[in-house]
């Protein structure tokens, strides 16, 4: 089963040194015991554009496609088998990146 | 009610939960297990007034329920997976190990408490599939909308499938925590009986504190070697003794030192006032829910009120503060205060509290009590009114109302 861990910030700056650090060790933890899938982090919101091809010609709008105060930042995706096992990793995850998380599980096929 | 209702109702009491937990554990899928559990139980109703109640009702109605969930997933199943269905025909699963902790039911109560649901959600869920009361009692219990409480039930379900909630007890590291969860929602189901909310409600709402009270019972039969299990059980129990007590013959609330102790429950009374003994024999520092069962015991004890042992009280509210530095606890300690170093020293520590709980009808009614005995006639009228403004239990706003009335 895999787990899409967003991180949530309202603040304006990217990480600092020392939490860039600490989600360094966090990513070693995660690939040595076979739960890392995937992880980035993201461009500032205002770095979007929404595209929107439904109708004759692609549409692209600059900017995210919801303006909010907190806004995605960053995402791990992982494997785990079961929600408390991402539970606990996301738990960790916000610790590393001291940032709100938001965890969701992808659907299997 | 003849026997075989009885034996239904008996049934329903007894098994519901554990043909849930069965079925969820078999199929994996507490939707499967509460729609058969349901139809096992409706059959049961219309063929045992006829075929006379089984010598097993529970291995009845599991089989019958294990039944009707095979035919819902053939049903389902359209394209006809043989494979899967073969499956469906035995159960694989090893059977768990003995004792209470491999008991089916807790597995289920640990995923109905689940702390990635809404506290609201966890206590509908738990009443649903551990209690087995309908969609439409629950509904009525919480005052919403019977399609307001379907839809927050099926929620519910569809997160605990597709986010993939466990389906097993918390291992031994997290289990502390867990059961905490739980009892939070058990005390909140008792609390909402025991002061129910709502203009055209009843005072107290038997049904939910039984249901409170029977569940309580289930996790100490499950788990009967954890200390705030039993306090829990025990504070309700004690709590529940006074119940008829609580309310006068017209509705309005008799507070503990008016009370009849004469018509207490003396048999829950005699079993919450056991459990409290045997935490104390534990030797086991106590939690909160040991705690507040000890200050219930010690009420429980008196037989008046002038012999309540106040400086006890006191002590484990101060022993209960120490856990819990909550407003609400330090306005209770407040009230045993004014027992026991009179009403000026209450009103002090009361008024300190005024930040925190300018909006609990609790804080301006204890107030208002303690300037009627300093004899501040006026500023005790004006807590009244804030009170009753506040308070959402009927029978509580009729007391708040004559006790203001009274001050002339």
């Amino acid at each position: 089963m895999q787990y899409l861990v967003s991180v949530i910030d309202d603040t304006a700056g990217s990480a600092t040194p020392a939490e860039m650090a600490a989600i360094d060790v966090f990513n070693d933890r995660l690939i040595a015991e076979g739960y890392w899938v995937f992880a980035g982090g993201l461009g500032s919101p205002s770095s979007a554009t929404v595209i929107d091809n439904r109708g004759e010609e692609p549409l692209f709008t600059d900017g995210p496609f919801v303006e909010s105060k907190e806004y995605l930042a960053g995402f791990w995706i992982m494997e785990a088998a079961d929600l408390d096992v991402a539970l606990k990793l996301a738990a960790e995850g916000s610790k590393a990146c001291n940032r709100k998380v938001e965890v969701r599980p992808l659907l299997s096929a | 009610m003849t026997d075989v209702q009885e034996a239904i109702t008996q049934a329903h009491h007894e098994e519901w939960a554990r043909v849930v937990a069965s079925l969820a554990r078999r199929f994996g899928d507490l939707d499967i297990a509460e729609e058969a559990a349901a139809e096992a139980f409706a059959t049961a109703v219309a063929r045992w007034p006829a075929d006379g109640v089984p010598p097993s009702p529970g291995a009845w109605l599991t089989t019958t329920a294990n039944r009707k969930a095979i035919d819902r997933i053939r049903r389902e199943n359209k394209r006809g997976d043989k494979q899967k269905e073969a499956q469906l025909l035995y159960d694989n699963d090893p059977p768990g190990p003995p004792g209470a902790i491999g008991d089916e039911r807790l597995r289920l109560i640990f995923t109905c408490c689940h702390p990635a649901l809404a506290m609201e959600t966890r206590v509908a869920l738990t009443l649903r599939m551990v209690a087995g009361l309908t969609v439409p009692e629950i509904a009525r219990a919480f005052l919403v909308q019977e399609t307001t409480m379907g839809r927050r039930i099926t929620r519910a379900k569809t997160k605990i499938k597709e986010a993939r909630i466990p389906y097993r007890v918390p291992s031994a590291e997290d289990l502390p925590a867990r059961v905490s969860g739980v009892l939070a929602v058990l005390f909140l189901v008792f609390n909402e009986g025991y002061l129910a909310t709502g203009p055209g409600t009843d005072p107290v709402r038997h049904d939910l504190t039984d249901e409170a009270i029977r569940l309580t019972r289930l996790i100490r039969a499950l788990l009967p070697d954890d200390g705030e299990v039993a306090g829990l059980l025990a504070l309700m129990l004690l709590i529940e003794a006074r119940r008829t007590a609580r309310v006068s013959a017209s509705g309005e609330l008799v507070t503990l030192d008016e009370q009849d102790r004469g018509t207490w429950d003396a048999a829950l009374i005699a079993e919450g006032h056991r459990l409290v003994r045997e935490r104390l024999a534990a030797g086991v520092a106590p939690g909160r829910y040991q705690i507040l069962a000890a200050i219930n015991a010690v009420h429980t004890s008196a037989r008046h009120v002038r012999d309540t042992d106040w400086s006890q009280v006191v002590a484990l509210y101060d022993q209960l503060a120490r856990l819990d530095s909550s407003p609400i606890i330090a306005l209770n300690r407040a009230i045993a205060v004014a027992e026991l170093d009179g009403p000026e020293v209450a009103l002090a520590a009361v008024d300190r509290l005024e930040d925190k709980l300018a909006g609990y009808h609790a804080y301006h009614a204890t107030r208002a009590d303690l300037l009627r005995r300093l004899g501040r006639g006026q500023q005790s009228r004006a807590a009244y009114h804030q009170a009753i403004d506040l308070a959402g239990n009927s029978a509580e706003t009729a007391y708040l109302t004559r006790r203001r009335d009274e001050l002339g």
